[in-house]
């Protein structure tokens, strides 16, 4: 680990990386900084670096994964590239698309599982039931704790999954398209848990998310990402509203999309924020 | 200002205080007699039976290692829910009958004359000596797993100092098997709802296999670097020991039988090995 003042935030400066044995770069001059309490949004087209972009700024990549990093990845005080993934995992957790993968799949129940990386990191048994309980608090999703978490419904997965990482205290979250696999009412359950987290934990997160109509709820900024590179950036209703955002493999929101369509077709509309 | 310190209470604030005693089906304990008994203690009685089934020859092992199967299973009123697994070792008691009975070698003193096949007295004994071996065994075993769980007894063996990597193999490995189950089953709904016939004759089952394989086993392996990463980044190579839930029951008069019975079975085996059981029927 090294030292580096007491700068917070989660940095990205220059990063250029490549997958072990990939052929070129899959992310190319990649600068983001996200402080705690900021959400940040990031869209794209398929294969354009979303997720890898998340193990990036986790540290998974390179440090468990392997691959080329060119530039920093700096998680307050700490290059992530020096750090081991234990050390990490306590500042930056990770939420990937599928939960069933990032659950452990030894617990028997709920409680059991959420309590698997505070066991992990040799936490005394008093710290660990304190942060199980605030997580699950935080999520609303007490009710879930007796359950088995090999038999819930995607929706509750996810969010496990999410109490799971939210229990080792990370200062900022990156989450790969946490309602991928969602219907609208599993989508919704997980939009206000992570509205919950970002105003109780002050964490700092970093959402990827083809669902545009969730970004403009959660995020204040929010940038495009195109074979790599950030095409677009800035305040989420910019963004969102953006003419080129459909060039990029984007679909705007609804409403962006419903103001387009009573425009072309003469209707008058108010002027309603994004 | 300074970055508020990980874990700080500051980030989670206007916070009740979280209950500090874990709550009561956590870590909890199985019940009941033989239930009730520490995992590794039973553990050690199923290892002990096993190996004294199959160690000692001639009746007495295998009389031994039954005797104290039916008495555990009859102490724990579980004898009703070992029939299942004493049913299972049908097949191979009937082949191990027939195997030894009629092709025994050397055998000189035969039963009868069935055409080119002589069934001896001395097959017959190593048959129903072989058999009462298979059954203790797998009483040992199912006496163990009905009355055991996986997370108790990977809790006890953590809290011996087991290190975490062999305690998430054994869970996992333990746990891999429901799960392939029910993941063939999706994949086999799958297959059938696109038009495969995965039903009727036994060959049509066998071609049926195939489609089934493939999407299984390449799932499973593409599991293993998402579950990796993810492992990863729940801190699980962080160093130390992990924190332990709940110990499980134990006692003074258990540690002793766990040491009497792993010191006694291996000074039994030991003999046996040496040859100085031979004056045992």
């Amino acid at each position: 680990m090294t030292g580096d003042g007491a700068k917070t935030g989660l940095r990205l400066s220059g990063v250029r990386y490549g997958y072990a044995g990939g052929q070129g770069p899959v992310l190319d001059g990649i600068d983001l900084e996200i402080q705690p309490g900021q959400v940040v949004g990031v869209v794209g087209a398929n294969e354009s670096g979303k997720s890898t972009l998340c193990l990036v700024a986790a540290g998974i990549a390179p440090g468990t994964i392997g691959g080329r990093l060119e530039g920093t990845v700096r998680i307050d005080d700490i290059n992530s590239s020096h750090a081991k993934p234990y050390e990490l995992s306590q500042r930056c957790g990770i939420l990937f698309q599928n939960p069933t993968t990032q659950l452990s799949g030894i617990a028997p129940n709920v409680w059991e599982e959420v309590a698997f990386g505070p066991r992990n990191l040799s936490l005394p048994l008093g710290e660990v039931i304190e942060r199980v309980e605030e997580a699950l608090d935080a999520l609303g999703i007490g009710a879930l704790r007796e359950r088995d978490p090999q038999r819930l419904s995607g929706g509750q997965s996810q969010l496990v999954a999410l109490a799971a990482v939210i229990a080792l205290r990370p200062r900022y979250l990156v989450l790969d398209e946490p309602t991928s696999q969602l219907d609208p009412e599993g989508t919704r359950l997980v939009g206000d848990a992570l509205v919950r987290t970002a105003q109780r934990t002050g964490s700092g997160i970093l959402v990827v998310e083809h669902k545009t109509d969730l970004l403009a709820r959660l995020t204040t900024e929010v940038l495009v990402l195109d074979h790599g590179r950030i095409a677009l950036r800035g305040p989420s209703h910019d963004v969102l509203a953006d003419e080129s955002l459909e060039r990029h493999g984007v679909s705007p929101p609804s409403d962006v999309r419903l103001r387009r369509a009573l425009t072309a077709a003469g209707v008058p509309i108010p002027d309603l924020a994004v | 200002m300074a970055p508020p310190k990980l874990g700080d209470r500051a980030l989670l604030p206007d916070r009740a205080p979280a209950p500090q005693s874990l709550p009561d089906f956590v870590g909890r304990p199985a019940q009941g007699r033989y239930r009730g008994l520490n995992p590794t203690t039973k553990l050690v009685i199923a290892f002990s039976t096993a190996l004294i089934a199959f160690g000692v020859r001639g009746w007495t092992g295998a009389l031994v290692a039954l005797a104290v199967v039916v008495a555990s299973a009859t102490y724990g009123r579980i004898g009703r829910a070992m029939l299942p697994y004493a049913l299972a070792t049908i097949p191979l008691v009937i082949s191990i009958l027939l195997v030894n009975t009629f092709l025994y070698p050397g055998a000189s003193d035969p039963i009868a004359h069935v055409g080119p096949l002589s069934p001896s007295w001395s097959g017959l004994t190593a048959a129903v000596q072989g058999t009462l071996r298979v059954v203790a065994f797998a009483m040992s075993v199912a006496l163990f797993a009905l009355t055991t769980t996986t997370n108790d007894l990977v809790s006890d063996l953590e809290r011996r100092g087991l290190g975490r990597r062999p305690s998430f193999v054994l869970s996992a490995a333990i746990g891999t098997v429901p799960r392939m189950i029910d993941r063939a089953k999706e994949i086999t709904e799958a297959q059938r709802a696109r038009g495969l016939d995965t039903e009727g004759r036994v060959w049509r089952r066998i071609r049926g296999l195939v489609p089934l394989a493939g999407p299984l086993v390449i799932g499973a392996l593409t599991e293993v670097e998402e579950k990796t990463m993810a492992l990863e980044a729940r801190g699980f190579t962080a160093p130390g020991r992990r924190t332990v839930l709940r110990a499980m029951p134990d006692s003074p008069t258990q540690r002793a039988l766990r040491w009497l019975l792993t010191v006694g079975t291996l000074l039994v085996l030991a003999a046996s090995i040496s040859g100085a059981l031979g004056w045992l029927p």
